[in-house]
């Protein structure tokens, strides 16, 4: 499942860029849509659908599993830092990861190339070190 | 008719977030801890999506989209402090929960509360930094 739905993700974002020529950054979908920067619009619709998702594959016999591990004080942490990140950098794990590394954006590469690198000290030291 | 389209972006990516386990902090922790019990998953995920969306957006360079007059897509090409502190800072949170952006939104139909908690927090961070960004370009000035 997992390469199918890596396949599905790709699909979605040349679905977005072929037709209404966006890039599929989610940080950047949910910051212009909690600005209001153009009213609601398509950004509100990619949204909901991708909230809708999981409840059509419930129906379907295939509700989606989530485990969390973190504390509320950690989660609250991580996700500030998560949303200051992502609006300094101007994307997260779809924009750069998937959407800008298809275009082979230098900046995105190097974004991709230093979140994960962080990303896996981080996991190292708290489930390793501390 | 593009409201329509990205509805139907979101359920194709909500989808594949679900399916894939991506929206999963346990699998997404898993993948980021390469020393430990390291989960590859993700990794089949990053390559699925790049299958299809790397020759894809390279077929799509330049063209006018179906439903609007351009392509909307960045196009600076700098490397500088705010991209490689703002990655840095994102890696931290991410490695710190498992979640990102897209994840958490998909989240809130399966965990409604630990979801909706991470996203308040989040956007908070994201307001915060527009604001740091605009105190730092003002003093500049």
């Amino acid at each position: 499942m997992p390469l199918i739905g890596g396949v599905m993700i790709g699909a979605a974002a040349l679905i977005l860029l072929a037709f209404n020529g966006r890039v599929m950054g989610v940080s950047g979908i949910w910051s212009g849509l909690v600005r209001w920067s153009d009213g609601p619009g398509w950004r509100l619709a990619f949204v909901l659908g991708s909230i809708a998702a999981p409840l059509g594959l419930a129906l379907l016999g295939r509700p989606g599993e989530v485990q969390i591990g973190a504390s509320v004080p950690v989660l609250i942490i991580a996700g500030l830092l998560v949303g200051f990140g992502s609006a300094l950098g101007a994307g997260c794990t779809s924009g750069h990861g998937i959407c800008g590394i298809s275009r082979l954006s230098p900046r995105s590469i190097l974004a991709t190339l230093v979140f994960m690198a962080v990303a896996i000290v981080t996991v190292f030291l708290v489930r390793h070190v501390v | 008719m593009n409201i329509l389209v990205a509805a139907l972006a979101g359920l194709i990516f909500g989808a594949g977030l679900t399916l894939s386990g991506m929206v999963n902090p346990a699998v997404v922790l898993g993948f980021l801890d390469l020393t430990g019990n390291w989960n590859p998953a993700l990794l089949f995920v990053m390559v699925g999506a790049l299958a299809v969306a790397v020759p894809g957006y390279q077929l799509l360079k330049g063209k006018r989209p179906v439903l609007a007059e351009a392509q909307a897509v960045p196009t600076r090409t700098d490397i500088d402090k705010p991209l490689l502190l703002g990655a840095a800072i994102f890696g931290l949170g991410w490695g710190l929960a498992g979640i990102c952006p897209g994840p958490a939104l998909t989240m809130l139909a399966i965990k409604p509360a630990t979801a909706a908690l991470f996203i308040v927090s989040m956007t908070a961070g994201m307001l915060g930094a527009r604001y740091a960004a605009r105190q730092l370009a003002g003093r500049a000035d």
